[in-house]
C-alpha cells in the first residue's frame, strides 16, 4: 500500500501544527466559532449531539494493521474505547475532547494517517472498491490513480471553501462496488481498444435530499489529463454552484439546473484552457504511484482447496458463513472474506479497540498486513488462503465478527442517527437493532437471499437508504420520529433510486413492515430471484397493498 | 482602520476602497481608488484616463469581463463577503493564469490568517485585513504550509518538481 515519503510526512506535520494552532486560538477565544467552523470541520471535527465527533480519514478505505492498531489505542485512550466504520470507508469516534484532537492528530500522522477534508465543503475522502487489487472483475487496479486524487484533493488551494461537501468514488472494476453512479464524480477506470488507461466521467450523482442518478459527461478521459479535468469540473462548480441555499449547493444541482450537456460543454471549456498545462500527469508518476500497491508473494497454488471444501460439507455453519462471507480471490487457492460488523445488539458499523487489534492480528497472520473497509460499513481480509479460511472463521467466531450475513437483510447500513449525530431527526440504530432481532433465524435469513437494507437518521441521507432494496428514513412529524419507507433503489452497475410507498411509520411498527415486505416477496419470487429482482418485475403496489392492509 | 499586507509584509494602504458608487461624482478626487465593477465598467474611459484606478470584483462577477482592461488596472480587487464563500479562488487563479494580469491582487472583506496562504497560492498578493483581526499574527499564516501537491500560481505540482530533482541529482 501507499507508504509516505519525507514530503508527505512533512505537510501532513504542518497541517497538525497549523490546527494545533487554530484549536489554541480559538480556546483562547481570539477565533470565534463561526471563524473556527470550517477550520475544525476541514480537519475532521463536527461538534455533535454529546460531544465533538472526529473522523479519521482512511484512503480508499485502506489500512496497515499498524494503522488499524493505532486507530484501536486512539479509540481507547481519547475516546470510549470503540469507534464507527461510515459509509465513506472512514472511522468516526463519537466522544473526543476538542482539546486532544490536536494530540490525535499528531498520533495519526505517526502511522501516516490524517483527518484532512473529512468533513466541511471541501473534496472529501475518495472512496474506493473494497476488492481493489484482489477481485476477479478487476480491469484496472484503481489504487494508484486513488492515491493521485487522494493527492490533488489534499490541502487543494482553490477548492476548501466550495459551496458543499464533494464525494468522488474511484472504481476500476466491471461489477461496480462503490455506487460510482451516485457521487458527485464517480469515475470509472476503463481500457481503450489499444489498452491505454483512461477514466469515464460521471458527475452530478448524490443522495441527499434530492437523489439522483450521475450523467457520463466524458466516455474516455486519458489518464493523464485527470487532473486537468478534475480542475475544470471543480472550478466550474466553485463558480457557479449555487450558494444562496444549502440544500441546493450540492453539485447535481448545478448539473440538473445547467443540463448534463450544457454542464459538460461547460467542463470541456475549461478542461480545453487546462489541457495538457503543468499538471498533466507524466507516465512515471503513474509508475511511482502503482509502485506502492505490488502484489503481495502468493503462495502459488493449485486452485480451489479440498480441506475448504471438506470443511463446507461437514459444517453447516462455516458454510453459512462461507457461502456470504467469502468472496472468490483473482489468485487461485486464496478468498477475500469480509467480517460482519452488522451483530445484532452492536450498531452497524462499530468495532471496539480489542476488535480492531484481534482484526490486526488475523490480517497479519493470514492476510500480508492490510484490511479493508466497506462502503457498506464491514471490514475485509483480503488475500486469504482457502486452506486458512476454517481457523480464521474459528477465531472470527468469539469475536463476535463472523455473522454469515454478507449482502442479507441484517446487514443493515445505517448511519449513526439521533443517538450520536445532532442533524438527525430519528433514531436509527435502535430501529436497525429491532430489525435485525426479527430476523435472527438464520435458516430464514439465508433463504430470504440478497437484500440491501439502509437506513439514515435524516435527509442527508448518510444510511444511503435511498439506494436501499429497501431504504428507511427517519423523519420529524410534531417532534416525534418516525420512518418513511422505500423499495427498489439499487447500488452498482444497474443503479437506481427507491420509490417511497407511502405515509411513514412509528419506530415499533418497523419490524412488521419490513417482515410484510420480505413476505410479499417470498410469496411472489420466482426461483432464483432475489428481492429487488421481484420488485422490479411486480412493481411497488402488491408490497404497498400488504404493508398498509394491516398495518393501520 | 483596516490594515494592509503586500508581499508578505505589512504596507501602507495606497488606495481608496469605494463599495458604494453608481456615478463619478461619488469618486473621491485626488486619491488612487478602487471601484466596483459596474461603475468602472459603464465610465472605463474616464477611469482610465484619470488613472490609479483599479476596480473590486464581487463573487458573482466575471474576471472574463476585464480582459482587455487589464493594462489599465494597478490593482484588481476581491471581495470576500463572507470568507466560506470561495469563488474568489478560482477568480484570482483565472486572472493569473489564464489572463497573465500582472498586477497586485487584493483580497478585501471577510478575510483573516487562516485564509492567506490558500490565497496566496492562487495568486493574490495583497490583503486587505479588516478590523478587529491581527495583521501581524497573519504574516506567520504563509509558512504554516510548506509546499503542497498542486499546481497553483505559485508553483509547479509536486509530481513535476520530484521528477525534476530527480533528474538533475
Amino acid at each position: 500500500m501507499y507508504r509516505y515519503d519525507d514530503f508527505d510526512h512533512r505537510l501532513v506535520r504542518e497541517r497538525v501544527a497549523q490546527f494545533r494552532d487554530q484549536t489554541r486560538r480559538f480556546i483562547r477565544g481570539e477565533l470565534s466559532e463561526d471563524e473556527f467552523r470550517p477550520l475544525r470541520l476541514q480537519n475532521g471535527l463536527y461538534i455533535q449531539r454529546h460531544a465533538p465527533m472526529f473522523r479519521i480519514s482512511i484512503p480508499y478505505g485502506l489500512m496497515s494493521t499498524r494503522q488499524l492498531r493505532k486507530l484501536a489505542d486512539i479509540a481507547r485512550r481519547y475516546d470510549r474505547g470503540y469507534g464507527h466504520f461510515s459509509t465513506r470507508q472512514n472511522l468516526q469516534l463519537n466522544w473526543p475532547r476538542l482539546e486532544d484532537v490536536p494530540d490525535i492528530l499528531e498520533e495519526l500522522a505517526d502511522v501516516e494517517m490524517h483527518a484532512i477534508q473529512t468533513s466541511g465543503n471541501d473534496v472529501r475522502n475518495i472512496t474506493s472498491d473494497h476488492f481493489a487489487g484482489v477481485a476477479r472483475d478487476e480491469v484496472v487496479d484503481p489504487r494508484p490513480y486513488c492515491e493521485l486524487i487522494r493527492q490533488w484533493a489534499a490541502l487543494h488551494p482553490e477548492f476548501a471553501y466550495l459551496p458543499r461537501k464533494f464525494k468522488i468514488a474511484v472504481t476500476g472494476a466491471s461489477n461496480d462496488r462503490t455506487a460510482v453512479l451516485l457521487h458527485d464524480i464517480g469515475l470509472v477506470l476503463v481500457k481503450d481498444k489499444t489498452g491505454d488507461v483512461g477514466f469515464r466521467v460521471i458527475v452530478g450523482g448524490g443522495m441527499g435530499r434530492t437523489p439522483m442518478i450521475g450523467h457520463v459527461i466524458r466516455e474516455f478521459l486519458p489518464r493523464a489529463e485527470i487532473v486537468n479535468y478534475l480542475d475544470a469540473i471543480l472550478r466550474t462548480y466553485n463558480r457557479f454552484g449555487r450558494r444562496d441555499n444549502k440544500w441546493k449547493a450540492r453539485i447535481k444541482i448545478l448539473v440538473k439546473e445547467r443540463t448534463p450537456d450544457q454542464f459538460a460543454r461547460d467542463v470541456e471549456d475549461e478542461w480545453s484552457h487546462l489541457r495538457d498545462g503543468p499538471s498533466t500527469v507524466p507516465d512515471h508518476e503513474f509508475e511511482r504511484l502503482a509502485g506502492h500497491f505490488t502484489t503481495p508473494p502468493y503462495d502459488v497454488l493449485p486452485g480451489d482447496d479440498a480441506s475448504y471444501k471438506a470443511a463446507i460439507a461437514d459444517n453447516r455453519a462455516f458454510a453459512n458463513w462461507a457461502s456470504r462471507n467469502v468472496h472468490a480471490h483473482r489468485v487461485p487457492g486464496y478468498a477475500i472474506v469480509t467480517l460482519s460488523l452488522k451483530k445484532a445488539g452492536v450498531p452497524p458499523g462499530d468495532a471496539t479497540s480489542e476488535q480492531m487489534e484481534a482484526i490486526a492480528d488475523l490480517a497479519d497472520a493470514y492476510s500480508y498486513g492490510e484490511v479493508g473497509a466497506t462502503h457498506e460499513q464491514n471490514l475485509v481480509l483480503r488475500d486469504v488462503r482457502q486452506r486458512d479460511l476454517f481457523t480464521v472463521w474459528s477465531r472470527l467466531r468469539p469475536l463476535g465478527l463472523a455473522t454469515p450475513n454478507i449482502g442479507l437483510l441484517t446487514d443493515i447500513v445505517c448511519c449513526p442517527g439521533g443517538d450520536f449525530c445532532s442533524l438527525a431527526n430519528a433514531k436509527s440504530i435502535p430501529i436497525a437493532d429491532a430489525i435485525a432481532r426479527r430476523f435472527d433465524d438464520l435458516d430464514y435469513l439465508h433463504d430470504i437471499g440478497e437484500v440491501d437494507l439502509n437506513m439514515s437518521g435524516c435527509m442527508n441521507a448518510c444510511g444511503q437508504h435511498h439506494i436501499g432494496h429497501i431504504g428507511i428514513l427517519g423523519v420529524d412529524k410534531n417532534g416525534s420520529e418516525w420512518y418513511q419507507v422505500s423499495i427498489g433503489g439499487a447500488q452498482g452497475n444497474d443503479a437506481a433510486l427507491g420509490k417511497v410507498i407511502g405515509p411513514s411509520f412509528a419506530a415499533k411498527d418497523m419490524p412488521d413492515v419490513v417482515a410484510r415486505l420480505i413476505d410479499t416477496y417470498v410469496d411472489h419470487r420466482h426461483a432464483d430471484e432475489r428481492f429487488i429482482d421481484t420488485v422490479r418485475r411486480i412493481g411497488t403496489e402488491p408490497f404497498k397493498e400488504r404493508v398498509y392492509a394491516t398495518a393501520h | 482602520m483596516p490594515r494592509l499586507i503586500r508581499n508578505r509584509a505589512l504596507a501602507r494602504d495606497d488606495y481608496a476602497l469605494v463599495r458604494d458608487a453608481t456615478s463619478l461624482a461619488d469618486v473621491p478626487d485626488a486619491v488612487a481608488v478602487i471601484v466596483p465593477l459596474p461603475l468602472w465598467l459603464e465610465r472605463r474611459g474616464a477611469f482610465v484616463a484619470r488613472g490609479e484606478t483599479g476596480v473590486w470584483l464581487a463573487p458573482a462577477d466575471d474576471p472574463a469581463t476585464l480582459v482587455r482592461d487589464l493594462v489599465h488596472l494597478p490593482v484588481i480587487a476581491i471581495d470576500f463577503p463572507q470568507f466560506t464563500d470561495g469563488r474568489g479562488y478560482s477568480h484570482a487563479r483565472l486572472l493569473r493564469q489564464r489572463y497573465h494580469y500582472q498586477g497586485e491582487v487584493r483580497s478585501i472583506g471577510d478575510v483573516g490568517r487562516d485564509q492567506l496562504h490558500y490565497l496566496a497560492q492562487c495568486g493574490f498578493d495583497a490583503f486587505l485585513i479588516p478590523d478587529g483581526r491581527n495583521a501581524e499574527d497573519a504574516l506567520a499564516a504563509f509558512d504554516e504550509l510548506s509546499d503542497g501537491y498542486q499546481a497553483s500560481v505559485l508553483r509547479a505540482p509536486w509530481f513535476r518538481r520530484r521528477q525534476a530533482i530527480r533528474v538533475t541529482q
